[in-house]
């Protein structure tokens, strides 16, 4: 057990027992289901529904029901893609990285954290299947799966198929990283339940039976899940941005697009963790458990992400100049000054400038305060996402192919869908598994608890 | 021991061996499973699992059976159709005076393309974007299908009964007609004509060119329109005749044209364009010193280029206000220096006007040279007078039977709803009009004739020339020929096809003596479709007085009209107006604006911005134009070139009875015009107002980024000047540094580069002949079953086309200055970029595409396999050419597509369609292919023939099509291909990568190294310096 410094902030507050802890946490799954819950999951299967109909729209009609054009090919829905594949990095980098550093105060977010990841990882792989033309072949065409087609096989140049491969491996490594953690914590409720709720959670829990042996177990299987979750963080944002990397197209064809892209992913992944938290601990009344201590150093994250970014959105200013080459440079010019000049002010107001008020510890210990920053990073990643695409297309290399992208209202209905769908089941996450890692949580009670102390 | 004879036994049923034992003792303990007999039960569990299984799968099996599509032998094969062969036919397009020879390609007896006739002496292989699209008129649904009478549906017995009973009874009858080039028609008529009291034959012309032939009336004393020559021009002064897009005979005009304008290192000699003109036309974009004047201005403009000339050459000056235009005086300077071997023509229709330029002419000694009176061309035989006549005669009542015959002046000529309520006033009415359009909706009778694909006709396009024109499908509908008609009416007891021939017997066989055999002489010309005969003519030449019309011009034109001016013109696609209800041609990007599916008034950059209209992406406001208390509201589109004070405005729109596709579409500017003079005048010069109104509205343009943003690696151009001194003139060659030196992009690449040991199919586009006409975007169209997607998916930047001309001004900012660059010059100079697939050999689409659907071939084709395409559309953003098309929706089989791709939405339509070529499906990529199926075609040819494909015999539907040879298509293996002869292929090798020495050849963006199989040639202006 870790040595308790007296100087050392606990990491959870108002003097937590452990029956504390497991109260406080499986109260929630346990008691009914409180207004704001009901609220709010109303309010997200009501825009699940209505994105929805977009969404229908789309796959009846075809890809013209979107605002793409010969020349912008892509647009709000790879943007989408990217932005969710971003935010999911976040619970990845908590559970996995922060794992391996031994940082303990990642344990009260964890869980919700690594939730979160797997809901905005399904939201965005939802993107490249619905994008596509004929998504009913390609969903499995887009797989290296034995055939009878003649011997066709995928291609393996194309950075597409990496995706394919870098998305499905974070989704089920996530996943299964994701449910390893909540066993113990199932049995917790199932030990504590009845009847039907028993039986449900006593499934959940593969019959978990607390033996030294079998958390000696957890324990390792923790770890090597960690080790191999952690080269995902960096890997797979690094293959989406190969989409544009490996291109010949201005404004994509950027080799600092991987550490870039990673940057942004871990910066939008911690804004969006902070939103999702800030509810989720005044919903729950979670506030002892999340606490200003987490909520600052996310805060710490989100300036040192947001700093890489602003660099690099400044190098690539920078190379863009320093080649001489004419495509290129009108390239960046046309970001900061052409048609789509506020959507790159916008994107360097909220991802650049705004996350520096972070600086101040009055800010970024004010609850209200981070909750605002937190959407407004989350809006400049989507801008960023946008910038990046839309406005390197749009005018590329022949000036008689540019042209302008306009959303269409399936555009945004299909954003919206997956703003539902996330919510949905980020909402019944909530509210029928444990938000915190009970088991995890209680190992740090003691060393952080001054009650538990006396 | 004693031997043991006991016996033992099992039973006593073996004991007694009872038979029945016997019979069933093997089998007490069987090794099978007792089951039970069939014949006893019924039927078994088994029988039942089977049975159900069976069931189930033939009820499923049934129900989801592939729809059956009809695919019926021929019961009797026809002699020469071979299914999956193609038949060509040699055969004539004509609609009035408008002509080509053309080679039809027909599949399982359906006409299905149409090339030009290389052996027409006219047209030399070349065709337009409307003899292109003619095809699809053929299967439009809106023919009618039938005669009626009074609108009701009758048979041709009853029509002609009637009609020939009551035509007789009418008193003065009356044809009209558009320019007829047939001389046999001329003849059937001359018979209707007698038949009925010597029933006068009136033609005019949509686009008249009336001016002309009254001009050669008054000067040589026979209403009769010269042959122009633009090859044997060496300076080319045009007062806004738009010669390479919608006068006379644009394909003859730009196959000329284009042979004084190719250029090479060892004979750097092109012919000089002037061109003086309001609007800018496709001619004024391929001119070398183009200035924008006034219609009010012209006829003083050529008046001071007669006094200038007239002063050199020591004849009568005449008085005339003096005007400043520019470059006037270096284009007289400059005709004087080439006496013999210049032309000027003017696009006006005022005959004072062609009589001096029938002056100027003379004095050069262009006459009989370049403008040959001798050799008389048929294309424009309309008489305005005459016409204006008619209506007079018809309002008055003294018509008592009309003929509309190959014509629709109730739209298309002057004054058309005058003649409207004329027609009401006849006793009979008569149209032979293939649809109901505005003229035929009025008329009693209607006869509708054949579509010219199934119609026998011949035609004399100019003194000495003929062709024929075959049917290529028997009659989809109960048509009838309206020669046919008119002999009917006539009483002449021959059908027209027995008349044509009996008319080439005695007018034509006769008179020769080089084939005996009639039969052999028909056929001949018939397998040619063209018929040379030699005549000998007096040189017609020699001006005797201008002085009337001099003065007339004089006093006539002003050169300070402070008014707006309005000049009409007409649309490369959509000419006259006749095929506006083809989808093709209303799609069709028009060359200059780029806008398709509308007409608009085009106006100046300063009157834009002294209006405060600013356009983007297609979004304008509509401006209310009022001429003489006739108003129209027109969306404006700001043109650059567009002279000051003028605006332009486009005829053949506003179709109200055209057809689905072309009704409702802009405004009819023939409502406009002006026939109080005489003649039909295109220009309105006085009273003229328009206004600005606050309705927005959005002109669906191809391409709405102006200028080339001063990218070299995108477009190359120089002047003759410069490259006379360095053939490298106007090129960008970029360099990258490696091991120490400076390289061509091309020698650092990461891929190994492929080998192409069969062909290298490449191709080369001089943009220096390229005059941007646009037949090869519907060419393409055509041959590839490009789809067509209506104004709102072209509003949507989704056209379809695979191939389009990139059309760039010139700006007269400072490099850098990004903002300013996007702004044309006031007067811009022109260029036109022929863009497609570039093919290239380090394709970026290949490698992106997660599914390989896009490919390399063996033979350096970039391929689509439509098929494995899952749409993820990586390959088109990846594509810096921006050349794919995705299929945003279900383009066929879709009713919200059916009005506009009628090709792909119903069954008569879509036997226009290739069979060759996949109809694609939604959700899948397509691009050019090269034409892929005419290349698997010629090498089987080849192959079955076991020798090599000779050069020339697979080519490209964009290169067949283009009039002017812009685009060549070959074998870069073979160093003997013409394309390979034309870049200068350094040496034999199946690399990929070419080492080509014509210096002219560029490869667009060559610094991203992608390595296209497509060449451009700088663009070459005949300028002294450089300016815009």
């Amino acid at each position: 057990m870790q040595v308790t410094s007296s100087i050392r902030e606990p990491l959870i507050t108002g003097g937590k027992t452990l029956k504390d802890v497991t109260h406080d946490v499986s109260r929630q799954v346990e008691g009914k289901p409180s207004l704001g819950w009901i609220l709010g999951l109303l309010f997200s299967v009501g825009i699940l529904l209505l994105g929805s109909i977009a969404l229908v729209a789309t796959l009846w009609e075809g890809i013209g029901m979107w605002g793409l054009n010969k020349t912008v090919g892509w647009a709000w829905d790879i943007t989408n893609f990217v932005w969710w594949v971003g935010i999911g990095h976040a619970g990845t980098l908590i559970s996995a990285v922060l794992l391996l550093f031994r940082q303990k105060w990642r344990m009260a977010i964890n869980r919700a954290a690594e939730a979160m990841t797997i809901f905005a990882v399904i939201c965005a792989a939802m993107f490249p299947v619905i994008h596509m033309g004929r998504p009913w072949l390609g969903a499995y065409w887009a797989l290296p799966l034995p055939n009878t087609f003649g011997s066709l096989w995928v291609n393996f140049n194309s950075p597409l198929l990496w995706d394919v491969f870098a998305i499905s491996t974070y989704f089920s490594v996530s996943l299964v990283f994701w449910y390893i953690g909540l066993i113990p914590d199932f049995a917790t409720i199932r030990d504590r339940a009845s009847g039907l709720r028993r039986t449900i959670y006593g499934a959940l829990a593969f019959g978990w039976d607390g033996a030294a042996k079998t958390w000696s177990r957890y324990e390792s299987v923790a770890l090597i899940l960690a080790g191999l979750a952690t080269p995902l963080v960096l890997s797979v944002h690094t293959i989406v941005s190969f989409d544009f990397a490996t291109s010949v197209i201005p404004g994509w064809h950027t080799t600092i697009f991987p550490p870039y892209f990673v940057a942004g992913a871990i910066f939008s992944g911690f804004a969006m963790v902070l939103t999702l938290m800030i509810v989720t601990r005044k919903m729950f009344h979670l506030e002892d458990y999340i606490t200003i201590g987490h909520i600052e150093l996310m805060n710490i994250v989100i300036i040192i992400t947001g700093s890489i970014v602003g660099v690099a959105y400044i190098t690539e200013f920078f190379i863009a100049w320093y080649s001489g080459v004419a495509a290129e440079q009108y390239a960046f010019i046309n970001r900061a000054t052409g048609p789509y000049w506020w959507a790159y002010w916008s994107m360097m107001t909220c991802n650049v400038i705004s996350p520096q008020l972070f600086w101040f510890k009055k800010i970024r210990t004010s609850i209200v305060a981070t909750f605002i920053l937190s959407l407004v990073v989350n809006i400049g990643m989507w801008f960023e996402r946008f910038v990046i695409i839309v406005t390197s297309l749009h005018r590329d290399y022949l000036p008689s192919s540019w042209a302008m992208f306009y959303p269409t209202w399936a555009d945004v209905g299909i954003y919206l869908f997956t703003f539902g769908l996330f919510f949905t089941l980020f909402l019944l996450f909530a509210k029928f598994f444990p938000v915190i890692n009970m088991a995890e949580v209680k190992s740090i009670v003691k060393s952080s608890s001054q009650k538990a102390n006396k | 021991m004693k031997e043991n004879k006991k016996t033992y036994w099992k039973g006593l049923e073996q004991l007694t061996n009872d038979p029945e034992f016997v019979k069933h003792a093997d089998k007490e303990f069987p090794g099978y499973l007792p089951t039970n007999n069939s014949e006893e039960t019924g039927s078994t569990r088994r029988d039942f699992l089977k049975l159900m299984g069976f069931s189930l799968a033939a009820a499923s099996l049934a129900s989801c059976e592939a729809p059956i599509r009809k695919a019926i032998p021929y019961v009797n094969k026809p002699v020469d159709i071979n299914p999956s062969i193609p038949n060509f036919y040699a055969s004539t397009f004509s609609s009035g005076g408008d002509y080509a020879s053309i080679v039809v390609k027909t599949r399982e007896g359906r006409p299905i393309k149409i090339d030009g006739n290389k052996l027409s002496p006219i047209n030399q292989g070349g065709v337009n974007a409307i003899v292109e699209s003619s095809v699809l008129t053929l299967y439009d649904k809106e023919r009618l299908s039938g005669p009626h009478i009074n609108g009701e549906k009758t048979d041709w017995t009853t029509l002609d009964a009637q009609l020939k009973a009551k035509l007789a009874g009418a008193g003065v009858v009356k044809i009209v007609t558009n320019t007829v080039l047939s001389p046999s028609t001329e003849k059937s008529l001359k018979l209707f004509s007698d038949a009925f009291g010597g029933a006068e034959v009136i033609a005019y012309d949509p686009l008249s060119s009336y001016g002309i032939t009254k001009a050669a009336e008054i000067v040589y004393g026979t209403a009769i329109l010269p042959t122009y020559n633009f090859e044997k021009a060496s300076v080319i002064v045009n007062f806004g005749a738009d010669f390479l897009g919608t006068w006379i005979s644009p394909i003859e005009f730009a196959k000329q044209y284009s042979k004084g304008r190719k250029i090479t290192k060892e004979k750097p000699v092109m012919s000089r364009h002037f061109q003086f003109e309001s609007n800018l036309s496709l001619t004024g974009a391929n001119a070398d010193y183009r200035t924008a004047i006034k219609p009010s201005q012209s006829g003083l403009a050529i008046m001071a280029l007669y006094n200038a000339i007239a002063k050199s050459a020591g004849a009568t000056t005449y008085a005339a206000a003096p005007v400043a235009i520019d470059h006037l005086e270096k284009a007289a300077q400059e005709l004087w220096a080439n006496r013999g071997k210049s032309i000027v023509i003017s696009g006006s229709n005022d005959p004072n006007v062609q009589v001096v330029v029938n002056g100027i002419n003379d004095l050069l000694g262009n006459n009989g040279v370049t403008v040959d009176f001798s050799r008389p061309s048929n294309f424009r035989k309309g008489d305005d007078a005459k016409m204006n006549q008619l209506l007079l005669d018809l309002n008055a009542g003294r018509v008592g039977g009309i003929v509309f015959y190959n014509c629709n002046p109730v739209y298309d000529f002057a004054n058309g709803a005058v003649l409207a309520d004329g027609i009401a006033k006849a006793k009979v009415s008569v149209s032979t009009s293939e649809t109901l359009n505005e003229t035929a909706s009025l008329v009693q009778y209607l006869a509708p004739d054949h579509h010219y694909l199934e119609s026998w006709n011949d035609f004399n396009p100019r003194k000495g020339e003929y062709s024929l024109a075959q049917p290529t499908i028997s009659p989809l509908f109960d048509t009838r020929q309206a020669q046919d008609s008119f002999l009917a009416w006539a009483g002449a007891a021959t059908n027209y096809y027995d008349f044509l021939q009996a008319n080439w017997r005695t007018s034509f066989f006769e008179t020769q003596s080089e084939v005996s055999d009639f039969q052999q002489f028909w056929d001949g010309s018939l397998h040619n479709g063209v018929l040379t005969i030699e005549t000998e003519s007096a040189p017609i030449a020699g001006v005797a007085d201008i002085s009337s019309a001099a003065s007339a011009v004089a006093a006539a034109y002003k050169g300070d009209n402070a008014g707006t001016e309005l000049a009409m013109y007409a649309k490369v696609g959509i000419g006259n107006g006749v095929f506006a209800n083809n989808p093709w041609l209303q799609e069709m990007s028009d060359p200059i604006s780029k806008a398709t599916w509308d007409n608009y008034l085009t106006v100046s950059q300063k009157w834009a911005v002294e209006n405060g209209l600013k356009m983007s992406e297609g979004a304008t406001k509509t401006a209310n134009i009022v001429i003489g208390g006739k108003t129209l509201t027109v969306p404006v589109l700001v043109q650059p070139g567009q002279a000051n004070g003028t605006v332009g405005l486009a005829l053949g729109y506003g179709r109200t009875k055209g057809g689905r596709v072309a009704n409702g579409i802009g405004v009819n500017a023939y409502e406009l015009l002006d026939a109080s003079k005489g003649f039909v005048n295109f220009d309105i010069t006085e009273g003229v107002s328009i206004e600005l109104t606050s309705g927005s509205y959005k002109i669906a343009q191809t391409q709405t980024h102006q200028t080339y943003m001063d990218r070299s690696f995108v477009v190359q151009e120089s002047t003759l000047g410069e490259y006379k001194e360095d053939a490298f003139a106007g090129r960008y060659q970029p360099k990258v540094y490696k091991d120490g030196e400076f390289v061509k992009p091309s020698k650092i690449s990461l891929w190994k580069g492929h080998q192409y040991s069969q062909h290298h199919w490449g191709l080369a586009i001089d943009m220096n002949s390229c005059i941007g006409c646009g037949a090869c975007t519907v060419a393409c169209q055509v041959e590839n079953n490009v789809a067509v997607v209506g104004k709102q998916e072209v509003l949507n930047r989704r056209e379809m086309a695979w191939i389009r001309i990139d059309r760039y001004y010139s700006s007269d900012a400072e490099a850098g200055d990004n903002k300013a660059l996007e702004i044309a010059a006031e007067n811009p100079e022109v260029v036109f970029q022929p863009m497609m697939c570039q093919h290239c050999n380090n394709a970026p689409c290949e490698t992106v595409c997660p599914v390989s659907a896009t490919t390399h071939s063996s033979e350096g084709l970039n391929q689509m396999t439509y098929n494995r395409c899952i749409g993820t559309r990586y390959c088109a953003n990846n594509c810096p050419y921006k050349v794919r098309r995705f299929n945003w929706f279900k383009y066929h089989d879709n009713k919200d597509f059916a009005t506009v791709n009628v090709a792909q939405n119903n069954d008569l339509g879509k036997m226009v369609l290739n069979p060759d070529v996949t109809v694609r499906a939604r959700g899948v990529m397509e691009k050019c292919t090269m034409c892929v199926q005419r290349i698997q075609s010629g090498k089987l040819t080849a192959k079955r023939e076991s020798r090599k494909i000779v050069d020339g015999e697979i080519n490209v539907a964009c290169a067949v099509a283009c009039p002017t040879d812009a685009l060549v298509f070959g074998d870069m293996n073979d160093m003997e291909s013409k394309v390979s002869q034309m870049l200068k292929i350094q040496e034999d090798s199946i690399s990929a990568i070419k080492e080509v020495n014509e210096e002219r050849a560029f490869h667009v963006l060559e610094e991203i190294n992608v390595s296209p199989n497509v060449w451009y040639f700088t663009k070459i202006r005949n300028k002294d310096k450089k300016e815009a």
